[in-house]
């Protein structure tokens, strides 16, 4: 193979750019791409017209906040998830309507990038940020301290993960995405069969927001071992914290090979090289294992946060300690560990024998052991307590549920023989959907639901987010139970046409599944409208709403931009609840000067420069890839000059923001 | 047993690590050398009679040499930075271990059950 260096088709200034990258001739992308551009003129309009553009660079783009940044993370979440669903509701119709003959609406082009797209964007662009974003919003305050380790770099971190997203939202409008399915495997992603930028666009897609979670690992680890306040020792850290540190170990380890083997893939793809190409040597089976070698810690990158969540919902909404902390505690560091032996299952059928097919089905089968253990300790905590069935408790025990029955489905898969049937069947689809969205989705809610009066400082709307939590659990049980049948059947994943028509029924079902399920989506966006308009009626004043347990609770709702104006003293697990049982008193005086870091515009910079550069290398634009390059290189080392770091807030404002609480306190009271 | 000392900036840097003396850069130097010419004068000299004991004393000297690295200028030992170096080490290893051995493992079964292909179809032979 030629490399794309001396191709001849490609011209200098535009590398492989041409008209003709544009859709023009699909309809549905030329509608998607007008409502996007009104979408989009309508908002930059509204922006300039209310002269928000200072406001928004000064304050949140520009901002080393972990609160702000947590928020901006779990916004691009929000965003990301309607364009994933958006592929989701569209496969959904293609299968209920590809019978007896009929093509569907999609053709095969599209319908291939669209399930592409959806897996990729829904755990990179939806789990991943909003996981981040719950973990840099509450980790700093449940240890008591006033920001994150590396504050600039938790900036640059946010900014590189939008980069990795603005790349792949732009490859449904310039060009096209990966045809490969989510974790591009070779030979199919090879340059052979796989010639235009589609996978391009995923490579340095998930290059440029992989940079992005690395180093936000390495910066919540980093927080959570060096920033605790004074006396919380590891085993009187919060849960959720316990769980953040074990997601950041597994992401600061496995995040590291797979951006290796995109590396591998991409030499393969640019230069010609052999690595994972069936011929001159390559091994495409090399591929699978290494990225599945990342694929798995994966999973519990995603689901120890919200196990983390679940437990300090419990335990809250339950008015009790949480039953068994020590137990969960060596459950979360043994699925860390077991989360690195247990990978070869997702490929059992590729041909490794016996010997090592049963090894791996046995690792997976004992990673269940400290799951169920933790579900165990949920439900005794909830034992004897007096549980409070709101919004965060209802999501958990609807997680409870829907997880376990996942779980068992897991542990199915997990036997050799039996993956040999199933093996990339609709059951496994209906699998990890079901742990992914009973699971992680769940937890994102519930914990969305927790902490967002501590966030903005008034509860969100109770009747829209019950409507939301409905149609979300029936939308999830009526999309995916008919998924586990037309597994069981034999019926394979990525399928456009069907010729059985005794089939469509139960696709028909999984269609309406998924219509539930977007109106769920829906009442979610409605009720964080109707609870801002609402604001004044659940204004939280106390700062604690749910009578919570950890440090978070010890500040005010929002929190001032120093968190806490005197750092906390914990002598128990439960730091906040131990406060108030032993008759805490807000320090009202002696007040001092805060030394906080500033805000500085590097990382937003960086990471425009990277996204044109990304776009450059998939289009073949050398000049721009250069110069874009030699950009990152030039900021990178002109930010290490800017000594004007840090700043401090004067104690008049300190006094001034504890006087306004005060004030807030006895107005509630 | 606290962080306590963490949250002002300024002691950031007064915490817990060891930064070797001239001593110990000295010896670490030393072994250094040794651990480096040592594989080099066997190899040079055109190796023992066992090819395989020739490596297995390579590979031995560069592992120890990894070992006298990270003592003495990294200044690992298993109390600086309240034990944390050390567990993430022991961790690295575990993880590096379980990664390397997995996929040699799992790569050979592979090759050995791959069904007998054509002439000129495979990579390797």
């Amino acid at each position: 193979m030629t490399s794309p260096m001396q191709d001849p088709n490609t011209s200098f200034l535009f590398g492989r750019l041409t008209f003709g990258a544009l859709p023009f001739h699909e309809p549905i992308l030329v509608a998607t791409f007008a409502v996007v551009a009104l979408g989009g003129i309508a908002t930059v309009a509204a922006l300039t017209y209310f002269r928000l553009w200072g406001y928004l660079w000064s304050q949140w783009f520009t901002t080393v906040d972990h609160k702000k940044i947590g928020i901006m993370y779990m916004i691009l979440g929000v965003v990301m998830l309607l364009r994933g669903f958006a592929d989701a509701i569209m496969m959904r119709l293609q299968q209920a309507m590809a019978f007896g003959g009929s093509e569907g609406y999609l053709p095969a082009h599209h319908y291939d990038q669209v399930f592409t797209a959806h897996g990729v964007i829904m755990i990179f662009f939806v789990a991943m940020p909003m996981v981040t974003g719950l973990m840099n919003y509450v980790v700093p305050l449940q240890i008591g301290a006033r920001d994150v380790s590396f504050p600039f770099l938790n900036n640059f971190s946010f900014w590189m993960t939008v980069g990795g997203a603005v790349i792949v939202m732009l490859s449904l409008f310039i060009g096209e995405f990966a045809m490969t399915g989510w974790l591009a495997m070779p030979p199919l992603s090879g340059a052979e069969a796989s010639p235009g930028v589609g996978v391009d666009y995923y490579i340095w897609g998930l290059q440029i927001a992989g940079v992005g979670t690395t180093l936000s690992g390495i910066n919540l680890l980093v927080t959570i071992i060096k920033m605790r306040a004074p006396g919380m020792t590891m085993m009187k850290m919060p849960i959720f914290t316990w769980t953040s540190l074990c997601t950041n170990v597994l992401i600061v380890a496995s995040f590291p090979v797979l951006t290796a083997v995109l590396v591998l893939m991409t030499l393969d793809r640019y230069v010609g090289t052999h690595f994972f190409t069936n011929d001159m040597g390559g091994n495409p089976m090399m591929y699978v294992n290494l990225i599945w070698i990342w694929g798995h810690p994966e999973v519990y990158i995603l689901i120890l946060p919200a196990f983390g969540i679940f437990s300090e919902v419990t335990s809250a909404f339950s008015g009790k300690r949480l039953f068994g902390y020590t137990s969960m505690v060596y459950a979360t560091v043994c699925i860390t560990i077991l989360s690195y032996l247990v990978w070869l299952h997702h490929f059992f059928t590729m041909g490794s024998g016996a010997s090592v097919n049963s090894f791996f089905g046995i690792t997976t089968m004992i990673i269940s052991i400290p799951t169920g253990a933790k579900l165990f300790n949920w439900l005794f905590t909830m034992y004897r307590g007096r549980v409070r069935f709101e919004l965060p408790m209802m999501w958990t025990i609807a997680f409870m549920i829907t997880f376990t029955v996942g779980g068992m489905t897991g542990v199915l898969l997990a036997v050799p023989p039996a993956d040999f049937v199933l093996h990339n069947s609709l059951f496994l689809i209906a699998h990890f959907h079901n742990v992914i969205i009973g699971g992680v989705l769940f937890g994102l809610f519930a914990g969305m639901n927790y902490w967002f009066p501590k966030a903005f400082g008034f509860k969100l709307d109770e009747f829209w987010g019950k409507i939301s939590f409905w149609f979300w659990v029936a939308g999830y049980w009526f999309a995916f139970t008919p998924l586990y049948v037309l597994g069981l059947m034999g019926v394979t994943r990525r399928m456009r046409v069907f010729d059985d028509p005794s089939l469509q029924i139960w696709f028909v079902i999984a269609a309406f599944g998924a219509a539930l399920i977007a109106v769920g989506i829906a009442a979610f966006l409605i009720q964080i409208a109707v609870s801002i308009r609402d604001r004044k009626k659940n204004r939280d004043v106390t700062g604690d709403p749910w009578q919570g347990r950890t440090l978070e609770w010890a500040t005010s709702s929002p929190p001032a931009d120093y968190n806490f104006a005197f750092t906390p003293v914990v002598y128990d697990i439960d730091a906040w609840h131990d406060m108030k049982a032993n008759g805490y008193e807000r320090p009202l005086s002696g007040y001092e000067a805060i030394h906080m870091p500033k805000n500085t515009g590097a990382g937003v910079i960086i990471a425009g420069l990277s996204v044109a550069c990304g776009f450059a290398l998939i289009w073949y634009i050398w000049w721009l890839a250069i110069v874009s390059f030699i950009g990152i290189l030039v900021v990178s080392i002109g930010h290490t000059f800017n000594t004007k770091r840090d700043f401090y807030i004067p104690v008049q404002t300190v006094v001034d923001t504890e006087a306004r609480r005060s004030k807030l306190i006895e107005s509630g009271a | 047993m606290s962080t306590h000392d963490m949250h002002n900036h300024a002691d950031a840097h007064a915490d817990g690590h060891d930064h070797g003396s001239v001593r110990s850069y000295a010896t670490g130097f030393f072994l250094s050398v040794i651990l480096t010419a040592i594989p080099f004068g066997l190899v040079m000299a055109g190796g023992l009679a066992s090819r395989m004991l020739t490596v297995m004393i390579v590979l031995g000297m560069a592992v120890a040499q990894i070992v006298v690295h990270m003592i003495y200028f990294l200044h690992m030992n298993s109390k600086s930075e309240k034990g944390w170096t050390m567990i993430s080490l022991v961790f690295t290893i575990v993880v590096l271990v379980i990664m390397l051995s997995g996929s040699v493992w799992v790569m050979y079964h592979m090759n050995a059950n791959m069904m007998p292909m054509p002439q000129g179809m495979t990579g390797q032979s």
